[in-house]
């Protein structure tokens, strides 16, 4: 879960990681009572989940109460790469004297945690990565021993960040890693990490990405998944269970396991198709669980025939069978299914399916990925 | 209990696991490990014990219950562990195991916490050296006729055959992991040992200690592999296979379509930063020597053109 810049400062505070003194705000009037609240001057930023905001317009420095009101107007209700701005972060300007990059994330292939620091910051990592590698200090922390400050403050030597900056960097350094750390962060992101004129060093931005898994532990996480960025279909899916993404296509799919939903978005894409969603109804295809996947691919308006594919390990074909009989007694489908139906009982589940009555402008079985693709695409196509 | 077709005086042929394998059930008494464990042992498995803190004396349809992890290797002898418990136990029965000394630990619990995940591989690695963590998130392993640890439906892998040629599987994905066996059974091709990895970051077991084990296994002849997007663990194997795997291979990769920046079900399953494509694993094992097919059904049919040039 992805949190917005304001979310993330909030969270960098948890664990006493300096950041400016700000709000954030829903409209104008609440925007303006917290640029006078604070005091000038004050940067309006734009709380979107796209990069470039700045380059959009969507920060915005103000030096008086008129221009915070100006600015907030401006930016509430823009669109930055089609995502919308419903929100603004307004916080006490800083002055800068250096802009560094810090960054903990886990390596996969070192299975060991990764920081990243780099004393050329506020621009994009990849791009400093790419002109100047050696710029990057990577430093693999083991899980086990975690990161100490005499540690942190050598990374912060090795990457050439100047004398006076040391020691707050490193001390930020061991605060944001446990943050990732006991936080369960997938990334924690601070780009820009500045020194002020005053010697200090603080977080002027917050890049942090929570490990959804670890949830049960984070009850002060709740109120991140009210402003979670999804759309309608992935809300409708997320409030019924379902491991649901939003695509731009045509064919609907439903499938057991990931790594199956992944092959049949493939597939359908190898034979000509475009997917509409990517859905896995996990292991248990009961009734209840496929009217819901039915009922959350009805709602998407593009879908124009629906593949559902399901190969039987723990599942069995006739349960499954008996889900879809049941979920359309109860969803009216706007688009026919095409089923492949395999594995354990699979005989028995197209049985099932052939005495139930269903007409064939509803659901058709074919007996191979493959074939079911074809026919589910040539729907979608208009091409039967 | 079903006899096993190949239990005594057969043919060895298995990776990690064989018919001589004790295991216990962490979590026997759970819905998901009683489900599971039992399937397991009228598989034919050496299900020996359970364990679940509280509940020793009890048992489940006989298969006896205690409290700890040591205590039930002390009185079983048992050399290799399935959890089946909750995200929030299974980091503390991962290491109660090995520190038990399990050799062998199988775990099929999904949404662990990654913080976690990292934490329990790296101390295994640094103080438990003599133990192989399966998982998390997998499927398990089974080696048909012999033994299945996990949630595989035995009835569709095919038996390994004395004479071959068998074929050894290693999968990320639980699904095609049981495609992968259907497509076999299908073609009536025998397999040695089915090894599913499981889809999250820091998998215990990867692709190269299971192509490791494949290449030393004089049983299996030819292995399948089955990736998917998101990290370097495909590439890294590549690499892998170019330098050691002389055995032929098919190869299938999920995900090609996938668009970056999404978590595709799996914890690990995500194209970010424009690394771990679909595309650049296909092409980094097609240049090591694998034929890469488009689909899972492909993938089994150049196996099983494969064992047909074998032939």
């Amino acid at each position: 879960m992805d949190l917005f810049e304001y979310q993330g400062k909030q969270y960098f505070a948890r664990y006493d990681i300096p950041v400016s003194p700000g709000d954030v705000a829903l409209t104008v009037e609440d925007a303006v009572a917290i640029a006078e609240r604070i005091g000038y001057p004050v940067v309006v930023k734009a709380q979107v989940q796209v990069g470039g905001r700045g380059k959009a317009g969507g920060i915005k420095l103000a030096d008086t109460i008129d221009e915070a009101r100006t600015h907030a107007t401006n930016i509430l209700g823009m669109d930055i790469k089609g995502h919308l701005v419903e929100r603004i972060w307004i916080e006490k300007a800083s002055d800068i004297d250096e802009e560094y990059y810090a960054s903990f994330t886990l390596d996969r292939a070192a299975k060991q945690h990764l920081l990243m620091l780099s004393a050329q910051g506020g621009v994009e990592i990849e791009a400093v990565a790419e002109a100047d590698p050696d710029a990057i200090v990577k430093l693999h922390i083991n899980p086990v021993d975690g990161l100490d400050l005499t540690t942190a403050r050598q990374a912060a030597v090795d990457a050439k960040i100047p004398e006076r900056a040391l020691d707050g960097t490193a001390d930020i350094l061991v605060k944001l890693y446990r943050c990732f750390t006991e936080g369960d962060c997938d990334l924690a992101e601070i780009n820009p990490l500045i020194l002020k004129p005053t010697g200090e060093v603080h977080a002027l931005d917050a890049k942090v990405t929570l490990d959804s898994n670890a949830e049960y532990r984070h009850p002060e996480w709740a109120e991140y998944s009210l402003t979670e960025v999804l759309d309608d279909r992935e809300q409708l899916a997320k409030s019924k269970g379902l491991q649901y993404i939003g695509l731009e296509g045509s064919v609907g799919i439903i499938a057991n396991g990931a790594g199956l939903a992944m092959s049949t978005l493939d597939v359908v894409n190898q034979v000509g198709g475009t997917a509409a969603n990517f859905l896995d109804i996990g292991g248990g295809a009961n009734a209840d669980v496929m009217a819901a996947a039915l009922d959350v691919i009805n709602h998407d308006q593009s879908v124009k025939s629906i593949f559902i594919n399901i190969f039987g390990g723990i599942t069995r074909g006739e349960e499954v069978a008996k889900g879809i009989v049941e979920a359309l007694g109860r969803v009216d489908l706007r688009a026919p299914i095409v089923i492949r139906l395999d594995g354990t009982n699979a005989e028995e589940g197209r049985r099932i399916l052939a005495e139930a009555g269903i007409p064939e402008s509803t659901l058709t079985s074919k007996p191979t990925m493959l074939e079911a693709a074809h026919a589910a695409v040539a729907i979608a196509n208009g091409s039967n | 209990m079903r006899p096993l077709p190949l239990r005594t005086g057969a043919i060895e042929m298995a990776i990690f696991v064989n018919a001589d394998t004790k295991v216990i059930v962490q979590g026997l008494t759970g819905g998901q490990g009683r489900y599971h464990g039992l399937r397991n042992q009228a598989y034919g498995t050496q299900i020996v014990g359970g364990v679940t803190p509280g509940k020793a004396g009890q048992d489940v349809e006989g298969i006896p219950i205690f409290d700890s992890v040591a205590d039930a290797v002390a009185a079983t002898g048992a050399t290799a562990s399935f959890v089946a418990v909750p995200p929030k136990f299974a980091a503390a029965a991962i290491l109660e195991a090995a520190a038990a000394g399990i050799a062998f630990v199988v775990c099929i619990t999904e949404g662990i916490p990654a913080q976690d995940e990292a934490k329990v591989y790296n101390t295994l690695v640094r103080d438990y050296p003599g133990t192989r963590l399966l998982g998390p998130n997998c499927p398990g392993i089974i080696s048909p006729g012999k033994c299945n640890i996990g949630i595989t439906a035995g009835e569709i892998a095919q038996l390994p055959t004395a004479s071959g040629p068998n074929v050894g599987i290693v999968s990320r994905s639980g699904t095609l992991t049981y495609q992968a066996l259907y497509e076999l059974k299908q073609k009536g091709i025998g397999v040695s040992t089915c090894v599913g990895i499981g889809g999250d970051p820091v998998p215990g077991t990867n692709f190269i200690d299971c192509l490791a084990e494949f290449q030393a296994d004089p049983e299996t002849h030819a292995i399948i592999m089955i990736g998917e997007i998101g990290g370097s663990a495909e590439e890294e194997a590549a690499e892998y296979i170019a330098a050691h795997v002389t055995k032929p291979m098919s190869a299938y990769i999920a995900g090609v379509t996938a668009p970056a920046g999404k978590k595709m079900g799996h914890a690990g399953a995500i194209v970010s930063g424009g690394k771990g494509t679909a595309q650049g694993k296909m092409d980094a094992l097609a240049a090591a020597g694998v034929r890469v097919g488009l689909n899972p059904t492909e993938a089994g049919e150049l196996m099983a053109q494969i064992i047909a040039e074998m032939a």
